[in-house]
């Protein structure tokens, strides 16, 4: 299948990729996740052929494609705006893939009406794609770059202009249309939600480097660094100063006491490091049930927020956690967190 | 006092976002132009001049058969404008080279020059004394009093409306569709075929219905290169009206005309459909030519510009220090010699005329009456491209009046104006209004497609990001605008150099333009006179070709700078 | 010999006395109450012209100061562009005074009615064969004959007679030799026509026109094409050595040529009828406003100042047999004795079927 090798790239004489390698399984689907401008959207580019890398090889089964053009990689992509024919309707659309691929009109009929039901845009064909709204036309570039069956199917932040309800919707039934179909898939974007609803497997890039890999859980539960744990917001990131090594266990101070967590790199003493201080619940089952690096805060309730099924409480220095119950602002409360090691800063 | 400057910004936003508050506002002052001095001196000529007895079945069958003749040059040298403009549209829309922006402007010289120079330029290459018999002595090649010439001129003077208009809409093109069809299997021919250029049908048809009507009201051209052998409507206009006075035979063909004109503009609005494209706000970058393909079509079509536009153009500047010191009459060895002296003789008033101009003198005259164009045609312009933008019932209805003075017969303009205006006809900004009426269809076409192709969403986007309408303006809206003003100033600035219609009008010899200065030298007998000529046409060429490039050059901050 | 009557006449002309009436125009001494009177605002007057007019800077400001006139110029296109302007706009006139209208659009201006009679006194130093109109609306300024140029050089070189007859032209040695302008477009090119009518007769002219067609005639629309593009005489080395041209053309090709020549480089073939006259006329128009400035201006064209300044600012001659030429046209210009001419009334009742059957035997 797909497999990046040491790709680099620059832009305006700045690394924008820097030696990024990963594979892609049959039927897999990898999910790029990055802040804008962490080179992930030129990353696909370079994988569609649309721009050269300056090092490293883009391979298929082992075979370099460099000198593969685009339009002979047999590969999909969905662009952010969906980039539709502005000068077609929805079936010639959906139907420019095939046509290219100079399949005969009686076939490519019935293929049409096929991917245009998978994305519940059938009876859509004779429209102007200019009339559709931003949700059906998402749908269009999706049947559109479904229907020639492609080896490969990417997305750059295709969900990104679209406002949360219909995110939802399409994000499962984009999922349900990738298990069907068994197109391996690669997704860029910048929301870990998305990228953890959607993702058989996350590739964190930052700085133009993979940070970290994984399945949506591993990556949840060992983030790996401190900007991954900020930027996937899985708790609260906090600093603090090594007082005292002992072989891997540390004692840290920080704002909101000392703290011994287990960290599997040494650091030296008086060393600035980064804590995940994550919230346990109180249920027996959850992970603080370990003991290990587990601690109990006493703080104030600064704010409270309703969001959903819970109230996103805000205690004094910054630290959040979710809870079932609300609170009143002032309140003092005792919460237990289980402390993990980040590493540097 | 805190409410005013929201107010103000307001009203910027609706007036330069296009958004329609009352269309007929936008239309008022352009329509009011062309009411006083289009429409209303040409209805005077033609209720003055038109007369059923000139119906009869032989002048008819006459105007046919020039009609004929009309069409047929224009569709062919239609064509092969585009034949040699679209590549280089594609050529300056998508490819960064040593020199580009220089053969930018060369190629929009032409479109300026009168026809005597161009005609000079091609005969001092091709002519029976051209390079061209220089360097194959043995080719007997007849040019000019041919229908090739008449071609070739054509091609040479409006290639550069494809080129601007074309490459405009190109290089604002989303580059993502193309992408998005290269990676569904498009390979680049089929990627053309099927997402370029139906994409770009509306810029290409907008320049086709202006080289079109170009080409259909052609004179110098067929006039001088033509030869007698061939007549277009402008051409028996002029002489039915001016040589034979036959008022009434002119004002039947000026109407054969006017009407031709009117057909092909509301065939026109009627094919392009109002779905304009996408463009985005940034130009796509454009980079040096990198694949075997790209270089080829890079080089092949620099070499194929270069060689059509930079030979004829140069051979006038060579021409102008150059002193044919012949053993006159004989057809073959012509001695030539280098010479300052045309240059240094401008600056003399051997005659002691009082209609002497030094140089410097004619080119301020034609600069200050290109600049008044420009800021005219902009002004009457801008709003009538915005209502269009949106078109109502109102746009539908009066879009295809605008292209009418394009269509229209100069000579019979010229006239109505003597019947309409005999008052105000010595005064000399007469002159920047004539130019300004031929001005405003190119400078409305340029615009159009550009604000209609701003998508609101962008709009609307930057909007609720908390832009202040001006900011909205000034970051949605002015790059994408910007480029077209620049392509329609160039317009309005070369036609006004270039007199189209001046030659229709009356003109006061103590204010004359570096054309009219040409054609004064061109009209005497004498080596001296010819040499000055061709200096003066340096001079001409030379103006154009430093106000293009600082037209191009003044690419207001946060234009093009990505 | 020609050339010596000519120089004769003109010193002769040059010891004659000068006429009082001539003073009174120019020279500001001899209008002693002028000068005298409080100096009022000068009167405006607008003279409307063809594109070829030009005058010296010198002669034009003696004559507004001398008259107290302010003289703004109105360029009008070619001869017959201005008369048509000047025609339809008869009844709110542009200007007060019409210069340009030649013998072969006279009879249409006269019929038009544009111009006021007026009898200057100075038309008595005008020869009588120029004053075509009887009624003096039009009065005559300058003449010129519009004559086959050739080009010495090649002549000389390939040693072939300089043809001297409209007839020879059709000779095979002349073969694509010839170049005209058509007299649609071109005035030069309808004068040369007229030439021919005028030789032929009305009758048999077109047969002589379809034998210059079958012996290579080229046409070209205008006098710039035909004499720089085609004329081989020309700095334009063309193809032809002969081109309808002027008589005065030659003196041009000295006086402007890019390096000093003694003998001009071309001539002009000055046989029985190979030239056609062409009078210039000037006239007040019907309705101005300034009448006695306008007598005044049109007093000075036929002046001495500005008849003997209109050869070098225009290439024509002066209808005034007392004006001197200067030496170059005496040294480089040989005149045709035996123009050939027509009459303005047949001119205007027949030019448009004559250029219509020349049309369609020449071009089409």
């Amino acid at each position: 299948m797909l497999g990046l090798v040491n790709i680099s790239k620059d832009y305006e004489d700045k690394p924008l990729l820097i030696d990024v390698s990963f594979t892609l399984a049959a039927g897999e689907t990898i999910c790029l996740l990055g802040a804008s401008g962490s080179g992930k959207s030129t990353l696909l580019r370079i994988i569609a052929g649309l721009e050269p890398p300056d090092a490293g090889q883009v391979l298929w089964d082992g075979a370099d494609l460099s000198s593969t053009p685009p339009h002979a990689r047999d590969f999909g992509l969905v662009f952010q705006d969906y980039a539709l024919f502005p000068h077609l309707t929805v079936f010639e659309n959906a139907a420019f893939g095939l046509r290219m691929r100079k399949l005969p009109n009686d076939e490519i009929k019935p293929r049409v009406a096929e991917v245009l039901d998978l994305v519940n845009l059938l009876g859509f064909e004779k429209r102007k794609v200019t009339d559709l709204s931003g949700g059906e036309q998402q749908r269009v570039a999706l049947a559109r770059a479904l229907a020639p069956s492609p080896r490969l199917l990417m997305f750059d932040e295709p969900l990104g202009a679209l406002d949360r309800t219909l995110k939802d919707d399409l994000l499962n039934e984009l999922r349900t249309i990738l298990h069907r179909t068994k197109i391996p898939a690669i997704y860029v974007t910048h929301d870990q939600e998305e990228a953890f609803a959607i993702a058989d497997r996350v590739v964190l890039l930052h700085n133009g480097r993979i940070v970290r890999e994984g399945s949506p859980a591993e990556v949840w539960s060992s983030p790996g660094s401190a900007w991954a744990a900020r930027f996937l917001g899985v708790g609260n990131v906090v600093d603090g100063i090594v007082l005292k090594v002992q072989g891997l266990r540390l004692k840290v101070e920080t704002d909101f006491g000392v703290f011994e967590p287990h960290c599997e790199h040494h650091h030296a003493e008086g060393e600035r490091i980064a804590l995940l201080l994550r919230h346990e619940s109180p249920s027996p089952f959850g992970r603080g049930a370990r003991g290990e690096g587990r601690e109990e805060i006493n703080a104030r309730v600064e704010d409270v927020l309703f969001q959903r099924e819970q109230f996103k409480v805000t205690l004094r220095g910054g630290l959040v956690v979710y809870l079932d119950e609300a609170l009143k602002i002032g309140e003092e409360i005792s919460v237990a967190f289980a402390v993990e090691c980040l590493g540097h800063e | 006092m805190q409410a005013k400057p929201r107010v103000v910004a307001k009203e910027q936003k609706s007036k330069f976002a296009g958004l329609p508050i009352c269309s007929f506002a936008y239309w008022l002052p352009a329509s009011l132009f062309l009411s006083l001095f289009f429409f209303y001196p040409l209805f005077r000529i033609l209720a003055l001049s038109l007369d059923a007895s000139v119906l009869t079945a032989e002048n008819l069958s006459r105007a046919f058969y020039v009609l004929r003749f009309t069409l047929y040059q224009a569709s062919l040298s239609t064509l092969l404008t585009f034949l040699l403009g679209l590549p280089a549209a594609v050529l300056f829309a998508r490819f960064e080279f040593r020199g580009k922006s220089l053969l930018r402007a060369l190629t929009a010289i032409p479109f300026m020059l009168p026809t005597v120079v161009v005609a000079a330029g091609f005969n001092a290459l091709l002519g029976p004394r051209g390079w061209l018999s220089f360097l194959f002595p043995l080719s007997s090649f007849q040019f000019t009093g041919t229908l090739t010439a008449i071609l070739i001129a054509h091609v040479f003077y409006n290639t550069t409306i494809v080129i601007r208009i074309v490459g405009n809409a190109l290089a604002h093109l989303d580059p993502r569709l193309e992408q998005a069809a290269r990676i569904l299997g498009a390979d680049s021919r089929r990627v053309w075929r099927d997402v370029t250029l139906p994409l770009l049908r509306g810029p290409m048809l907008a320049a086709g219905l202006l080289v079109f009507l170009f080409d259909f009201t052609s004179f110098g051209v067929v006039l001088l290169l033509g030869g007698p052998q061939f007549s277009t409507l402008e051409v028996e206009i002029y002489i039915q009206a001016l040589q034979f006075l036959d008022l009434p035979m002119a004002a039947l063909l000026s109407l054969i005309q006017l009407l031709c004109t009117l057909i092909f503009s509301i065939l026109y609005s009627r094919v392009v459909t109002r779905t304009s494209v996408p463009l985005t706000p940034k130009p796509s970058i454009a980079l040096p030519p990198k694949t075997v393909r790209e270089k080829i079509f890079a080089a092949s079509f620099l070499f194929l510009l270069s060689l059509f536009f930079v030979l004829p153009l140069l051979s006038l500047p060579l021409r102008s220090i150059t002193r044919l010191e012949a053993d006159r009459g004989e057809r073959a060895s012509v001695q030539y010699g280098l010479t300052g002296g045309y240059y240094a003789e401008l600056f003399v008033n051997r005659r002691g005329s009082i209609f002497y101009v030094p140089p410097i003198e004619a080119a301020r005259n034609s600069l200050v009456y290109a600049a008044a164009t420009v800021v005219l045609s902009l002004a009457l312009g801008f709003p009538v491209a915005s209502a269009l933008a949106r078109p109502g019932r109102l746009e539908r209805l009066l879009d295809p009046l605008l292209m009418l003075p394009l269509g229209a017969s100069a000579v019979t303009l010229g006239i109505g104006f003597i019947v309409a205006f005999p008052r105000i006809l010595a005064s000399p900004w007469l002159v920047p209004l004539a130019h300004t009426i031929i001005a405003l269809p190119f400078v409305i076409r340029a615009l159009q497609p550009a604000i209609a192709s701003i998508p609101d969403r962008l709009r609307h986007a930057a909007a609720t990001l908390g832009a202040s309408p001006f900011r909205v303006w000034r970051t949605v809206d002015w790059p994408i605008l910007s480029r077209a003003i620049l392509a329609a100033a160039t317009f309005a600035f070369t036609v006004s150099l270039g007199e189209f219609s001046a030659a229709a009008l009356l003109t006061r010899p103590d204010y004359p333009t570096l054309p009219v200065a040409i054609s004064r030298f061109l009209s005497q007998p004498g080596g001296l006179n010819y040499g000055q000529a061709m200096a003066m046409s340096t001079i001409l060429m030379l103006v154009t070709l430093i106000g293009i490039l600082l037209i191009e050059k003044l690419r207001l901050p946060g234009a093009g700078e990505f | 010999m020609k050339r010596f009557l000519l120089l004769a006449l003109v010193l002769l002309a040059a010891c004659a006395p000068q006429t009082p009436a001539l003073e009174a125009v120019v020279a500001p001494e001899a209008t002693p109450t002028a000068a005298a009177a409080p100096i009022a605002a000068p009167a405006t007057l607008t003279v409307m012209t063809h594109d070829s007019f030009a005058i010296s800077e010198s002669v034009l400001a003696a004559f507004e100061q001398a008259n107290n006139i302010d003289v703004t110029f109105l360029a009008g296109g070619d001869t017959g562009s201005a008369l048509n302007k000047v025609i339809l706009s008869k009844d709110a006139p542009l200007a007060d005074v019409f210069y340009g209208v030649d013998n072969t659009f006279l009879s249409r201006a006269l019929e038009a009615g544009i111009f006021e009679p007026y009898e200057s006194p100075m038309l008595a130093n005008v020869s009588a064969e120029f004053r075509l109109d009887p009624q003096n609306r039009a009065l005559p300024v300058d003449y010129g004959d519009v004559c086959i140029n050739y080009d010495k050089a090649f002549f000389a070189k390939n040693d072939i007679p300089v043809p001297t007859t409209l007839g020879d032209l059709i000779r095979p040695e002349y073969y694509g030799l010839l170049a005209v302008e058509n007299p649609a477009t071109s005035s030069p090119g309808l004068a040369f026509l007229l030439a021919t009518i005028a030789h032929f007769g009305p009758e048999n002219y077109i047969g002589y026109w379809k034998e210059l067609r079958a012996n290579g005639l080229v046409v070209v629309n205008d006098w710039e094409t035909a004499y720089y593009t085609n004329f081989s005489g020309s700095s334009g080395h063309g193809p032809q050595p002969m081109v309808v041209s002027y008589a005065t053309s030659p003196a041009a090709e000295v006086i402007y040529a890019d390096h000093p020549m003694d003998e001009a480089p071309t001539a002009s073939v000055l046989g029985p009828d190979t030239c056609f006259r062409q009078i210039e006329f000037v006239g007040i128009l019907a309705g101005t406003a300034n009448r006695a400035a306008a007598e005044k201006f049109v007093d000075f064209m036929l002046s001495l100042p500005f008849q003997e300044d209109m050869p070098l600012q225009m290439f024509v001659l002066p209808v005034d047999e007392q004006a001197i030429l200067p030496d170059s046209f005496y040294q480089f210009i040989e005149f045709p004795s035996q123009p050939a001419t027509l009459s303005p009334d047949e001119i205007a009742a027949n030019r448009e079927r004559w250029v219509e059957e020349w049309t369609q035997a020449v071009l089409r």
